[in-house]
């Protein structure tokens, strides 16, 4: 009897706890140029009317976290409220010289680079504070590196439910197969941010990595 | 004045893991940094945690700028006896082992050295800058 009271008052307690989490907080993870920010701007897009950050072909474009509160997802006439916070790219090396091949000067170049750094170690800091991740990787890449692994490994020691997203499925080159075959234990979900492809099926997913939480 | 790209000498370190394994997370990093400073390739007997290799990242960054043609690190953990597991696999094979599973290795090597580490599950290839 006694534990059947005490049972009841942590179920009470908890449940209390998740119904006053009003939004979850979902963090959008991956290196550079894979398609975060494209990805966040089309959740943004089409539950908010409006894009969260610019996107560019130069890598790094992100350097600063972005994120948006009070995106209302329905799917199927459910409804939940997601915090989305998109993340500078996670990289190992940063070079200012790569930035000048895309038509910048040394000055600005240079600039770039160190707001690049400081993105990466805020990033890195940011994952205390999420509730539920997607990965973002490029589809058309090889999905074997380090930062890749580095990433999960560190959401897998957090306990931070992961959903994998291979991104630019609509280019010839990507292999979504290879990046199932890297990660089997993941949900993996291939989708064109760009063009929008898949994401019904995406936001399934979505609904699904949020019942982890 | 045009950059001399030319590599001079290349030094390979082993680390045995003896050797790290008595060390503070934080000093097991800046061991290895020192070491990547100094224009070494690093190849490591077992292998960093997770929570140590995003501190390694975010160590990294915090040097790049500060360090003169300091570029970053390449980096990439390979575990021989373990080519047929998938990378996940070995994400929680290494975690459970606490710090480094001994069968791991870890390459790492100075970005303005080393390119790029090739990896697939049957091969793993290492390219350098000119």
């Amino acid at each position: 009897m006694v534990i059947k009271i005490v049972r009841n008052f942590i179920k009470r307690v908890f449940s209390g706890i998740f119904k006053g989490k009003k939004e979850l907080s979902l963090g959008f993870y991956g290196p550079p140029n894979a398609g975060k920010t494209s990805l966040a701007n089309r959740i943004c897009k089409d539950w908010t009317g409006e894009e969260l950050g610019r996107v560019s072909k130069v890598p790094h474009e992100t350097r600063e976290i972005q994120f948006k509160e009070k995106v209302e997802i329905d799917y199927k006439g459910k409804k939940l409220s997601f915090k989305i916070v998109d993340t500078p790219g996670i990289a190992t090396k940063i070079d200012y010289e790569e930035f000048m091949k895309f038509k910048m000067n040394k000055r600005e170049a240079q600039k770039r680079a160190k707001e690049a750094t400081q993105g990466i170690v805020e990033s890195i800091k940011w994952l205390d504070d999420m509730d539920a991740v997607i990965v973002v990787l490029d589809a058309t890449k090889n999905p074997y590196s380090q930062v890749n692994i580095t990433i999960i490994g560190n959401l897998v020691a957090r306990k931070i439910p992961v959903l994998i997203v291979g991104n630019k499925v609509d280019l010839k080159k990507a292999d979504l197969s290879k990046v199932e075959s890297a990660f089997p234990e993941y949900e993996v979900i291939g989708i064109s941010a760009r063009f929008g492809k898949n994401m019904e099926e995406f936001y399934e997913s979505v609904f699904r990595l949020a019942k982890k939480v | 004045m045009k950059k001399n790209k030319k590599i001079k000498g290349l030094t390979i370190q082993f680390i045995p893991y003896t050797e790290i394994e008595m060390l503070k997370s934080g000093e097991r990093i800046k061991k290895l940094l020192d070491i990547v400073l100094s224009g070494k390739i690093i190849i490591l007997q077992g292998r960093l945690k997770s929570e140590e290799e995003a501190r390694l990242i975010e160590d990294t960054m915090a040097m790049v700028g500060h360090i003169k043609d300091f570029k970053g690190i390449e980096l990439a953990v390979i575990n021989p006896n373990q080519e047929k597991l998938s990378m996940m696999s070995q994400v929680k094979h290494g975690l459970a082992r606490a710090l480094g599973a001994q069968d791991s290795i870890t390459i790492m090597g100075p970005a303005s050295i080393v390119r790029e580490i090739k990896r697939d599950p049957k091969k793993i290839e290492i390219l350098m800058n000119k």
